[in-house]
């Protein structure tokens, strides 16, 4: 599921590339590559004007954050604030902005643990046991990964509302896990699935229980396959809006992404506010992009290769 | 008498493979009849029902909730709606994702300032986006106005604008998953062979013959894929268009998944709200399983 050596191809292409300018070929190639040069800085210019679009708004934000109130109204939107003093960001942070950032630290910190440890014990049996209905649970299992959630959230209401679940951050936590199941045990399955038999039959051997194995054994090497599943699924719990929004109501008890909605109907005229918030609310994973920028990348697509 | 142990030992051994599969399977069974098959058959119950989702009385109106969705005009906008977004989707993020992939896999390393900027609006939540966008796209004071006085134009207003609403969303939606799908790309060309990159070079080919007759036809099933999820994605789309225009102006950024909710949530009529949530499902599930379908009929993908 995770790829190697995508950094290591780049770079025997590369290789390659210096090998083929540096032979210096004939008349006939230097034409082509007259072409080929107008070619590459047309793609260059392209590209560079995706650069603009996809950086633009984030340039926007980060600007008028740090804008006074009418200051932006008055100048345009692009010029250089006046101080780069953050007063709408301190603004934020003691406006409440901890109690929103703790409640989602927790929810994804609860909600993962569980589901990890969960969608783990599911795997194994689905990979590595010889049972009739290892295949058909898992194709249960799996396809509900294409199931829309809207069609669950009258009735999820409905359930935390009777559980006395409603309002508090503990209402997300079931529907989180429950919902990144399917992509994670079908993950799970296939990593676990490439473990060698023959350790598990050593260990079988010696007389070493399923259960003892699975701790043991199958666990700690799956250990890359779970920090992939952890990414890919803490990016979307951590940015998660529909549940959050139904099943909560008080300020105290939602998690990042309504806190955006309430600065909004605090603020709303106060553009430089809101794009304050909303660049305290994307640090976050902006920075933990900038940490383990590879990781980040590559959980991100394991999600995407269940096509 | 061996061979009778030697079977009641298989027998054993089998039983215990059952009760431990049983164990190790059971949280997530339990956890999705809890939160995904039940919540299924409830919410087709309640279809049938006319309730407001706080007071105990559910009186059951048989099929009149379905027979006011299939002639609900509303709905079938909103449908309507969601199709579009779908069709642009595809049109517009596929072929940029595979360029820009294309642009990285031909450039190698030296690139990877691109890779990460291009990279960095996935990292956003759909409703930060959508807030983003909301005052990026402002008439007074927003980006494309700012552009378009520097050329001397005047003020755009794009997310008031009925006609012009839905096509500005649905360039967000694009700003939104074109990385993904370049990151999707990216690593399907890591999976091709570089054997075969270095046999067309050693043969002459050039950059574009290597990506038109080489490349795109081993990328076609990764395409086809990248094609089906972006299909269910925007069937199932809500966060942001709710964030960005609460589907107006008027209905016209309406969707399936903001009709749903404004009549469950907003209007507190979650009998038909049910029945919308279940007609999209159906709706979902059929347009999902035509495409695979036919996708996989006329492919080679295994």
């Amino acid at each position: 599921m995770t790829r190697q050596g995508g950094v290591g191809d780049a770079n025997i292409k590369d290789k390659l590339r210096r090998r083929r300018s540096s032979a210096g070929r004939d008349a006939v190639v230097s034409g082509s590559r007259l072409k080929s040069r107008v070619s590459w800085a047309a793609a260059f210019v392209l590209a560079l004007g995706w650069l603009a679009v996809s950086f633009l708004p984030f340039a926007f934000m980060a600007i008028n954050a740090f804008k006074g109130k009418f200051e932006m109204l008055v100048k345009g939107v692009f010029e250089m604030p006046e101080s780069w003093y953050p007063a709408n960001f301190i603004e934020a942070l003691t406006g409440g902005y901890w109690s929103f950032f703790k409640n989602s630290v927790v929810v994804v910190a609860v909600a993962l643990t569980a589901l990890l440890f969960i969608s783990a014990c599911a795997s194994y049996p689905l990979a590595r046991f010889r049972f009739a209905l290892a295949k058909p649970l898992y194709g249960l299992i799996v396809a509900c990964m294409s199931i829309p959630i809207h069609i669950t959230l009258i009735p999820v209401f409905k359930m935390t509302t009777q559980m006395g679940l409603y309002d508090t951050i503990w209402a997300m936590v079931g529907p989180y896990i429950a919902f990144a199941v399917p992509i994670s045990v079908f993950i799970l399955t296939s990593f676990m699935a490439a473990i060698p038999r023959e350790i598990e039959e050593s260990a079988e051997i010696d007389g070493c229980s399923k259960y003892r194995m699975f701790f043991r054994i199958i666990l700690p090497l799956s250990t890359p396959g779970l920090s992939t599943l952890a990414i890919y699924n803490g990016v979307n719990m951590w940015n998660e809006f529909i549940f959050a929004y139904t099943l909560t109501q008080s300020q105290k008890n939602q998690t990042l992404p309504l806190a955006i909605w309430q600065f909004q109907g605090q603020y709303s005229m106060n553009t430089p506010m809101i794009m304050a918030v909303l660049t305290l609310t994307v640090l976050p994973m902006i920075l933990l992009f900038i940490v383990f920028q590879d990781k980040l990348v590559k959980g991100l697509t394991a999600g995407a290769v269940k096509g | 008498m061996e061979i009778t142990r030697r079977q009641t030992l298989r027998v054993q051994r089998q039983s215990q493979t059952w009760t431990a599969a049983a164990a190790f399977l059971a949280p997530v069974l339990i956890l999705l009849g809890v939160y995904i098959a039940y919540p299924i058959i409830s919410s087709f119950q309640i279809s049938l029902q006319k309730w407001n989702g706080i007071s105990a009385d559910r009186v059951f109106v048989g099929m009149a909730n379905w027979r006011q969705l299939a002639s609900d005009a509303g709905f079938w906008a909103a449908f309507k709606n969601n199709v579009t977004i779908m069709i642009l989707s595809i049109l517009v993020q596929l072929p940029i994702g595979l360029a820009l992939a294309t642009f990285l896999d031909f450039g190698g390393r030296r690139l990877n300032v691109f890779k990460v900027m291009w990279f960095v609006p996935l990292l956003m939540s759909s409703v930060a986006i959508g807030f983003l966008f909301r005052y990026a796209l402002a008439t007074n004071g927003g980006v494309v106005s700012t552009i378009s006085r520097l050329f001397g134009g005047r003020n755009v207003d794009l997310l008031g604008s009925p006609t012009k609403a839905l096509y500005a969303v649905i360039g967000v939606i694009c700003w939104q998953f074109v990385p993904f799908y370049m990151v999707y790309f990216m690593a399907a060309y890591t999976g091709m062979s570089f054997d075969i990159f270095e046999a067309a070079t050693i043969d002459g080919a050039t950059r574009g013959q290597y990506f038109w007759r080489i490349a795109l036809p081993l990328l076609a099933p990764s395409v086809k894929s990248a094609a089906i999820l972006s299909m269910v994605g925007s069937l199932k789309y809500f966060d942001l268009i709710y964030v960005m225009t609460g589907g107006g102006p008027g209905t016209s950024t309406e969707i399936m998944a903001t009709y749903m909710y404004r009549y469950s949530f907003k209007n507190f009529n979650m009998g038909y709200g049910s029945t919308v949530a279940c007609g999209m499902f159906i709706l979902i599930s059929v347009i999902a399983l035509a495409t695979m379908r036919l996708i996989n009929q006329g492919g080679d993908r295994a």
